[in-house]
């Protein structure tokens, strides 16, 4: 097993952080992984990307050249990365962020309603985790209670009441996530 | 803090910190620049301060850290720096006088794009500067290139070891990829600072008080006797060519049945690595030797695979320095080609397959 992705948005969507929980949930599962932000003087509203590799053996380049999913929550993002991912490969866009959505035939396309199902749980906070959940239903590359364990070690522990909220956004991702179009 | 043997996932640049605390360094001084900054946002965290005794201390410029450094490394600590291209060139003068002095310390460099002050972006454009000495004067550091944040971490003491069993300044030449990345590293154990009692055993030049018996010591680079001068400068090189002897350092990977070399160090050995995986799926054989230490630089070895293969590409992020290395090495029994890209903009694997199959042509 592995997965090499791409995930791509706005500085303040949680993308840096949503590819954090996936890299500690690969450790969780004594995989291997790495956690490649493209750092730069960004903000909230720039753009913010991270590669991340979960991988049953060692990794050697934290660089890609292709990804095998792409999880785009942008404009900017979708015209730098869609030509970037994998014949076969998978993109995963949310439909808030994208107005004009990938046209290539030859992978599959996902779309997710993050933004809005957020919004209806009362939580925009919950929109990276829901995003997480879509993609985990599509490739299963580390459990749902290993996501749980990263929760409980990367936050801090006034913020733990809030795992069960990020558990059910996940569930709801898995949940709401459509295909659009199949390679 | 993590307990022994646990994996953790952090970043290369806390990685640094943490393995300064651990293996038992006596003072980090130092001031922010990004990519590096973390180093000292971790240790600030940590305050090592209250537990090993460590002093951490933000200075108000490069030229005070290093020169904090200088002082803290007369006395025989373990003292280190860090900083990011344009920190460390400001640092070049004391880093010169160090090495002129004979003192154990540890710079770390988070490469980014330079000249000037340049991008924040990766880069390894700082190899001349790193490998050929920097300041002024006939000098030469110790230089390890880690290609894995468990390098950052386990190279932090090693430079230590290296630098106060020659008496010389090591650095660690890192980059903005290396330094930002996240991965899984097991840190190195804690080992107590050392005591003044052992300082003054092991390091019988260190300023550390004559207690009225001995000779006082001395610390300077200055001798304007120049037959003086000569001598320091002959005793030096002396120590060089034993560095160079003992202290080479590489990683060979698939070499044995190659009929083309990749050279790449620290980050770009990670990305040349999965091109040469990327190559031989395509059928061609290709090899890649990383060198650790880029000073001592393992010329011997490259010189043994010239024999062997029909061409060798040095992948760097720069517009082309190690490659001038390479070609010493190999004198022209093969050819030598360089694929970089510049300005902290990081290859990615595909363009450095393609500049293989240029190279191949």
């Amino acid at each position: 097993m592995k997965e090499e992705i791409i995930i791509a948005g706005f500085g303040g969507q949680g993308v840096l952080s949503m590819g954090k929980i996936l890299a500690y949930s690969g450790l969780m599962e004594d995989k291997e992984v790495t956690w490649m932000p493209a750092y730069g003087p960004e903000q909230r509203g720039g753009t913010a990307n991270v590669t991340v590799i979960v991988s049953d053996e060692r990794i050697s380049s934290p660089i890609l050249s292709q990804y095998d999913v792409a999880i785009i929550l942008n404009q900017p993002s979708l015209e730098k990365f869609e030509n970037k991912v994998k014949p076969g490969g998978i993109i995963i866009y949310d439909s808030y962020g994208i107005a004009t959505p990938p046209m290539r035939k030859d992978i599959h396309v996902f779309r997710i309603d993050a933004m809005d199902a957020a919004a209806e749980m009362g939580n925009g906070k919950a929109f990276n985790m829901i995003v997480l959940g879509g993609l985990l239903k599509l490739r299963p590359m580390v459990s749902i209670d290993s996501v749980v364990k990263a929760l409980r070690k990367t936050l801090p522990e006034r913020h733990h009441h809030l795992i069960p909220m990020n558990e059910e956004a996940i569930r709801k991702g898995m949940e709401i996530i459509k295909e659009i179009h199949q390679a | 803090m993590a307990t022994e043997k646990e994996v953790v996932l952090m970043k290369g640049n806390e990685a640094i910190a943490h393995a300064a605390i651990r293996c038992g360094a006596d003072g980090y001084f130092g001031y922010p620049i990004t990519p590096q900054s973390e180093v000292l946002e971790t240790l600030a965290e940590q305050k090592p301060w209250e537990t090993t005794g460590m002093v951490v201390l933000q200075a108000e410029s490069e030229v005070a850290s290093i020169n904090m450094v200088y002082g803290g490394a007369g006395a025989g600590k373990r003292v280190l720096t860090s900083s990011s291209s344009p920190g460390v060139s400001l640092m070049q003068e004391g880093i010169s006088y160090i090495a002129g002095a004979e003192l154990p310390c540890l710079v770390v460099n988070v490469m980014r794009g330079g000249p000037g002050l340049g991008t924040i972006q990766p880069s390894q454009a700082d190899y001349f500067q790193s490998v050929k000495g920097g300041g002024h004067g006939d000098y030469r550091l110790i230089v390890l290139a880690p290609a894995s944040v468990q390098e950052m971490a386990d190279f932090v003491d090693l430079s230590f070891e290296l630098a106060f069993k020659y008496r010389n300044p090591a650095m660690i030449l890192s980059d903005g990829v290396i330094g930002q990345m996240m991965e899984k590293v097991v840190l190195p154990p804690f080992k107590p600072r050392r005591t003044e009692e052992e300082i003054r055993e092991e390091c019988p030049w260190a300023t550390t008080g004559r207690h009225g018996k001995r000779q006082p010591n001395i610390i300077t680079s200055l001798e304007l006797d120049p037959a003086e001068m000569e001598k320091r400068n002959i005793k030096l090189q002396e120590k060089y060519r034993l560095i160079e002897e003992n202290e080479v350092r590489y990683e060979e990977i698939n070499c044995e049945d190659a009929e083309y070399l990749i050279v790449a160090f620290g980050s770009c050995a990670r990305i040349a690595q999965k091109a040469m995986d990327d190559a031989r799926a395509q059928g061609i054989k290709v090899g890649l030797l990383r060198p650790i230490t880029l000073w001592p630089f393992p010329s011997k070895q490259i010189a043994e695979r010239a024999k062997q293969v029909k061409g060798i590409l040095s992948v760097e992020i720069n517009a082309g320095q190690m490659v001038e290395d390479i070609r010493l090495a190999v004198e022209g029994r093969v050819p030598v080609q360089h694929f970089g890209r510049l300005g902290g903009i990081v290859p990615d694997p595909d363009e450095v397959v393609n500049a293989l199959k240029g190279l191949i042509g």
